[in-house]
């Protein structure tokens, strides 16, 4: 920004005009970004409604025409609800199991490949960048792709959904995992090597106590993103509540109240979870004293 | 963490705090062990292994990178046609054929290692170098006769022969009689006609003898062979990729600025009246909560398939997301600065411009642009439902189930588009973020 430790001495108002000359300069900069921001936003807007199905003016006025036919056909259907609570319930417990499964064996492969991949704990020095380009492609294949390849090898059904969310999420918590690792203390692991302890009790015992916490703070975050990972997979025909979803929504009139009844079981069961895990990551990283509230 | 206390017996506390650290330290494998061998079970996994289909998986690894031409021979008129991957767009124009295929009177066809196919006019002949000559008469009336060297009950298990069909497959090809046709399939490593259809006068030519037309004039044309390839169309996968960054693009910065002046009214220090607070709040839990999923079905019948709905469906739900956060770094924005302002005598409106936003500009840009990133990626499958992007070209190219060097290409360009927003947003957080600390 402006220099103020000028060497020659000048007068109150050239200082005052260099400066207001900045200001209008750094006026001006940001008017040209803001307007190419706005034509951005604009014309991309414009492109995506021209290559759209329908208009968006025309979309805006249907807007409330799904859920009002819902909310119609499930309100003089009210008296089946519980009988489809009952009926989509396993589906539901399916869409949370394959989360769970995926956000464990997808955290436990995390540690390993965090481990791996962090400067100072890593086995193999030298594979520090390989196993950070590895976590890198796993991050970036979308849970989709490998659940749609799985779905055509395995058949479909929640073990395709759980490998790919599994995947995706070693990924991401590999790098969250090793960025907490770097801020771990070195000194216990020293005192650890030189007693002679191996790699692998080096980690279990000088690694994990300091970052359990925060680990598991980011694992409990990413069993709420999968659960609605796993949801959408379903509607790809990955099993679950998302595929009941998808036949009710395919089925259309008739079905809406089934397809009401399971909106309202996901919504339900994503906030349930959020406000516990939220709950607990407060806890965990707020320690446990403080966590009372 | 329970700390001893110095007053009692350190011993018999340390003792108890061991055997219940113990504990632990065996409880919980042996609950995440009973959880999944209960979801081994639920999910079906014993059953999953014999419906597995092996076949299907060999054919997936070997169509990535390999790729066949058919030769096929109609029975009935006698007419012989080449196809790479038996498609339309990969057809020889009549007449022409690759080196290895002879056309004429009787096709002969050289299929490497001495395997030869011959299509003659009363018979199709299969030389095995091997195994021994294979001839083969088909016959309206009583189906397809064959000649092997050994008896039919002998037969090795890479002929598999009934009355009206016979198939075999070696290493160096697989050849099909039926009644009605006779088809050879040879293999080739690579994908097939990447960069020019047949029906470019570029295919086949050498990156060098290419360079050297692209110099003379030519660079226009063969651009325009190479954009409009029929096969791999990669004009529209061109089109879906941005597509698909438009869709994360608009649905991101949407939601940040639809959220921003909500969060206003969301954070405490700035919206005494609790109902409100307590009204916007639930408003952004419940957004989130519907989750991407339902607003899409919701919008897709609104709006019909598009790129336009996808944009829609990431606006919406993280708008929620977005103005739960930023209500939260408004809460957390220092006082001392907004009072400096205000005692220069801003108005309201001045207040909020140069004493809150330049303290929550680093923060909201960098939550803006990671979610930039994550949401490229729900972009590509937001577009799998709704019918836009990179997204709809991967689940149509799976549906299909046979284009998977089409599929391999798709994942590679997801992979690199994630991994360049990805540098993208992480160069730009670290610019902005960098230049915001030198002052505002």
């Amino acid at each position: 920004m402006a220099d103020l430790t000028q060497d020659t001495p000048r007068s109150l108002n050239d200082i005052q005009s260099s400066y207001m000359a900045e200001v209008s300069r750094k006026r001006l900069y940001s008017g040209i970004m803001l307007l190419i921001f706005v034509l951005l936003m604009v014309s991309g807007f414009n492109l995506a409604a021209d290559r759209n199905g329908g208009s968006f003016w025309g979309g805006i006025d249907n807007f409330f025409d799904l859920p009002v036919e819902m909310v119609s056909e499930a309100a003089s259907k009210v008296d089946q609800f519980p009988a489809h609570f009952a009926t989509f319930f396993p589906a539901l417990i399916e869409t949370v199991n394959i989360a769970a499964v995926a956000t464990l064996v997808g955290a436990l492969g995390a540690i390993v490949m965090s481990l791996l991949a962090t400067r100072g704990l890593a086995r193999y020095p030298r594979l520090i960048g390989v196993f950070r380009r590895v976590l890198d492609i796993m991050r970036a294949v979308p849970e989709l792709v490998i659940a749609l390849i799985l779905i055509f090898v395995l058949g479909g059904g929640p073990v395709p959904a759980m490998i790919a969310i599994a995947f995706h999420t070693v990924g991401a918590l590999g790098k969250l995992f090793s960025e907490v690792n770097e801020n771990a203390s070195l000194k216990p692991i020293e005192g650890l090597e030189s007693v002679g302890a191996n790699w692998s009790q080096r980690m279990a015992l000088g690694v994990v106590p300091q970052v359990a916490p925060n680990w598991l703070s980011y694992a409990l975050l990413r069993f709420e993103i999968n659960i609605r990972a796993s949801a959408i997979l379903g509607f790809v025909g990955a099993g679950g509540l998302g595929y009941e979803l998808k036949v009710a929504i395919q089925w259309g009139q008739g079905k809406y109240d089934e397809a009401a009844a399971m909106f309202i079981m996901l919504f339900l069961t994503i906030v349930f979870f959020d406000q516990i895990s939220s709950h607990y990551r407060n806890k965990l990283v707020h320690g446990t004293n403080k966590g009372t509230e | 963490m329970t700390m001893l206390d110095a007053n009692q017996d350190l011993r018999a506390q340390t003792v108890t705090l061991f055997r219940r650290k113990r504990l632990v330290t065996f409880a919980v494998p042996s609950v995440i062990l009973v959880y999944l061998v209960y979801v081994f079970f639920a999910f079906d996994v014993p059953g999953l292994w014999s419906g597995a289909s092996a076949q299907n998986a060999r054919a997936l690894v070997a169509d990535t990178y390999s790729y066949k031409v058919h030769v096929t021979r109609d029975n009935r008129s006698g007419d012989v046609s080449v196809a790479i991957e038996g498609e339309k767009k990969g057809r020889y124009p009549e007449g022409e054929a690759p080196a290895w295929v002879s056309l004429g009177e009787t096709t002969e066809i050289d299929l490497d290692d001495g395997h030869r196919v011959t299509y003659g006019p009363e018979q199709i002949v299969y030389d095995h170098p091997d195994f021994g000559v294979m001839r083969f008469v088909v016959s309206r009336s009583q189906g397809v006769i064959a000649e092997y060297p050994v008896s039919v009950d002998a037969l090795p298990d890479w002929i598999n022969a009934s009355k009206n069909r016979v198939a075999i497959t070696t290493e160096a090809g697989r050849l099909t009689v039926t009644r009605n046709r006779t088809e050879v399939f040879r293999y080739f490593t690579g994908w097939e006609l990447f960069f020019f259809t047949l029906d470019s006068q570029y295919h086949g030519m050498g990156f060098g003898e290419l360079a050297g037309r692209a110099v003379s004039g030519e660079a226009g044309a063969i651009l325009h062979d190479f954009w409009n390839n029929a096969m791999w169309l990669h004009k529209d996968v061109a089109w879906a990729i941005f597509e698909t960054i438009l869709m994360a693009f608009l649905g991101t910065m949407g939601a940040a600025l639809v959220a921003l002046p909500m969060a206003f009214m969301a954070a405490s220090n700035f919206t005494p009246v609790g109902y409100v607070r307590f009204g916007f709040r639930r408003l952004f839990d419940f957004v989130r909560g519907v989750d991407a999923l339902i607003w899409t079905i919701i919008l897709t019948r609104a709006f019909g398939l598009g790129p336009l709905t996808g944009a829609l469906a990431i606006l919406i739900t993280d708008s929620g997301s977005f103005g739960k956060m930023f209500s939260e770094a408004l809460e957390n924005v220092d006082e001392k600065q907004i009072e400096g302002v205000r005692s220069t005598g801003a108005k309201p409106l001045q207040r909020y411009r140069f004493g809150v936003l330049p303290q929550i500009t680093p923060v909201l840009l960098s939550q803006v642009l990671y979610y930039l990133e994550s949401n490229t990626r729900s972009a590509t499958v937001i577009g799998a439902i709704t019918g836009g992007g990179i997204g709809l070209l991967l689940t149509q190219a799976m549906t299909t189930q046979k284009d998977w060097e089409e599929v391999t290409y798709y994942i590679v360009l997801v992979v690199l588009m994630v991994i360049f927003m990805d540098w993208v947003s992480g160069h730009l957080r670290r610019r902005l973020i960098k230049s915001d600390d030198s002052g505002h």
